[in-house]
């Protein structure tokens, strides 16, 4: 089984394989899995290449920025292209299609090779009006906010009834008016 | 005990929905001894089951059959198959509304006279004036339990209502509190005060906010004169040769088509469903659809001039706890043309969770300019616009050429532009609600969208003259004297409030009408 070892863009693979699990963010493809291990979670990939699933990670994150929020819930949220692609082929050729059309625009490195968020920006721009960017883009409206995870990192306290509402819990508690 | 009635029983008033206008009506009309059947497309759910979850709620909710968009909005670009937000479950939308219980102003129902002719405007004056809907304004008040009316407390303001008000008093704004608002601040009519939980949108699960659901619709059933189907989605309006209603086509439960007879049909199912209806029940005798010789049927939709401000903090507010609609400034409400537009519009505080906030903040929207100002969710405030918008010919429900849903029928297309004034109109109070938070020391605000509408207005509008709208000023069809509407879409013109109250004190009045009509034995 052959392992692949893809990090952050900006590291070579040198680099990446001198500093090992010590990188990050680092995401390994070994066989059909995507793995981070300093995240220490794996996603397996039933229908799309795994490398396409770690280059919907990273567009997953350039699309929403949010540096604060670790891959693993933009991994979670782009899941289920996976999953749709195995139940439609046009779905998995979409998204097939849309990533070789990322990678062959970003030049050598593909699209993950760019090392600046606005380099892959600058790519993302280019396809903005395609289906396939509107997939992505769409799905993660709803697949990467409305994950009750995600939702402390941004401060959102969510389901109140169970607790009283806020009436005792600080509904009106603004001290710096 | 609820009532059943029989299929053919030709004695029965058949309202059609159960929000705030078909709910109120059905009970106003028990309480008076008539037989009453309510047919309600959605489900019957009761507010325990209610859910804290924006999306979740949404699916239990929202009434999502397909329907189409059209015209320059931006809702067409952005949820082209959800033109508005509203509910189909018994209690319409009064599950979902936000609370908000204003009167309309006199000069807004005499919107051309006070305006004058607006270019592109199909402004009319309403067949009433304020001094007609007093008395009934009254009474929906204290049927509904409003705020700072008969007595009762304002609710307390929140964070997000105290940044409000602290950039309105900056701003000089005289009028600014918590609103009057169908909530209980405390125990009322057998429900309980407000728990200040953050979820109005999805239901108030403590049965705090007025809701058809909990309210007349067990008061009208205790009667044994009010039958209230659920999941009985109404297809087509009967007639006779004469021309009068006889009864009403709806799919069942399990999808089987039932006819039941009526003495007096209300049709109280929204601005889009409404005159799709009407439209949809077209005859050899009526081919432009029932009470259509105005061919004002669909036409005029009108949704408020609506949008948001949201601004950032550099210090935490947590915007989403306690009541969505915390407080309103009424300054902007006045007719002032001065500002470079006719009419006004109400300024509202919102608070929207975080998946609605990604969904709704710029619909489409992507890359660090978006995701930073979510990045300070727990520091931003936000309020509402609404506003009164001119009615246009072009801006309608229509029956869409092709599509229809799964029992045969067309599905609405609906179609909406704003017009100059409904822009000028927002771009001022963007500018005012960018303004008072800047002067409470936002670091950063947004001007964001209008959503898919609420306030759906008047496509079935009322009138004076038979040739200038569909109803009169009972609600009563200027071509059919036993076929009412009751919701929404009677609205001559849209005023600058949330239009809940008006619709239940008009649906308190129609149901006095429609009582001493049959009682005179004219209907």
């Amino acid at each position: 089984m052959v392992t692949i070892y893809r990090g952050r863009p900006g590291l070579s693979r040198r680099e990446l394989l001198k500093r090992g699990s010590a990188a990050g963010a680092l995401l390994i493809i070994s066989g059909s899995a995507v793995l981070n291990t300093s995240e220490a979670w794996g996603l397996e990939s039933t229908t799309l290449k795994p490398e396409t699933i770690a280059t919907l990670i990273q567009m997953a994150r350039d699309i929403y920025p949010h540096d604060q929020v670790p891959d693993r819930y933009y991994a979670i949220a782009i899941k289920s292209h996976d999953e749709l692609a195995g139940k439609d082929a046009d779905h998995k050729a979409l998204i097939e299609q849309g990533i070789a059309d990322l990678d062959q625009k970003s030049g050598a490195g593909g699209y993950t090779g760019l090392g600046w968020e606005e380099e892959r920006v600058a790519v993302l721009k280019q396809v903005e009006g395609t289906p396939f960017f509107q997939a992505i883009r769409g799905g993660l409206v709803v697949g990467l906010y409305n994950q009750k995870e995600v939702w402390p990192i941004f401060g959102y306290e969510g389901e109140s009834y169970s607790k009283g509402g806020y009436i005792a819990r600080g509904f009106d508690d603004i001290d710096w008016l | 005990m609820a009532a059943p009635y029989d299929l053919n029983d030709d004695g029965v008033v058949v309202i059609i929905g159960s929000g705030a206008s078909g709910g109120t009506l059905g009970n106003e009309l028990a309480q008076k001894g008539i037989d009453v059947v309510i047919l309600e497309a959605g489900p019957r759910i009761e507010y325990t089951d209610f859910i804290n979850d924006e999306w979740d709620s949404f699916g239990q909710l929202a009434w999502l059959d397909n329907r189409t968009t059209g015209g320059g909005w931006r809702v067409h670009k952005d949820f082209p198959n959800l033109p508005a937000w509203i509910v189909k479950a018994v209690g319409g939308t009064t599950t979902h509304w936000a609370g908000a219980s204003l009167r309309f102003d006199e000069h807004e129902f005499k919107a051309l006279t006070t305006y004058g002719k607006v270019d592109g405007a199909n402004l009319l004056d309403w067949p009433i004036t304020l001094a007609d809907l007093e008395p009934y304004y009254a009474k929906a008040e204290d049927k509904m339990g409003v705020t700072r009316t008969n007595g009762i407390e304002g609710l307390p303001g929140n964070n997000n209502f105290k940044v409000f008000k602290a950039g309105a008093d900056k701003l000089g704004y005289k009028e600014c509190h918590t609103g009057r608002m169908s909530i209980n601040s405390a125990e009322r009519d057998g429900r309980m005060g407000c728990q200040q939980t953050g979820f109005c949108f999805q239901g108030c699960k403590w049965g705090a906010k007025w809701s058809t659901l909990y309210t007349e619709i067990p008061k009208g059933e205790a009667t044994g004169k009010l039958e209230v189907r659920p999941n009985s989605q109404v297809l087509k309006i009967e007639h006779d040769d004469s021309g009068k209603v006889t009864s009403v086509v709806y799919a069942d439960k399990d999808g089987k088509q039932q006819s039941q007879k009526a003495r007096v049909v209300c049709v109280a199912a929204n601005s889009i469903e409404s005159p799709r209806l009407l439209l949809n029940s077209a005859s050899a005798k009526f081919p432009d659809g029932l009470a259509n010789s105005s061919g004002q049927v669909g036409k005029n939709y009108m949704r408020h001039t609506t949008g948001s401000v949201y601004a950032i903090f550099d210090k935490p507010v947590h915007f989403w706890r306690g009541t969505v609609m915390a407080g309103i400034i009424r300054d902007e409400s006045k007719h002032d043309p001065s500002r470079g537009f006719v009419g006004g519009y109400e300024l509202e505080t919102l608070s929207l969770g975080l998946p609605f906030m990604a969904a709704f903040l710029d619909p489409g929207a992507w890359g660090r300019s978006f995701t930073s100002a979510l990045d300070h969710y727990d520091s931003m405030a936000g309020m509402w616009i609404v506003g009164e918008d001119m009615p246009q010919e072009q801006n309608a429900v229509k029956l869409h050429g092709e599509l229809k849903d799964k029992y045969g029928m067309p599905i609405p297309d609906v179609w909406f532009t704003d017009h100059p004034n409904d822009v000028a109109m927002r771009n001022h109070a963007y500018k005012q609600g960018t303004a008072l938070y800047e002067a409470v020391g936002a670091t950063r605000t947004f001007p964001t969208p209008p959503y898919p509408s609420t306030h759906n207005l008047g496509t079935n509008r009322m009138s004076e003259k038979a040739s200038d709208g569909v109803v009169n000023k009972w609600g009563q069809t200027h071509d059919i004297k036993n076929l009412f509407v009751s919701d929404g879409s009677q609205f001559t013109t849209g005023g600058a409030e949330n239009p809940t109250l008006t619709i239940v004190t008009l649906a308190i009045r129609q149901a006095d009408y429609i009582a001493e009509q049959m009682g005179a034995k004219n209907i």
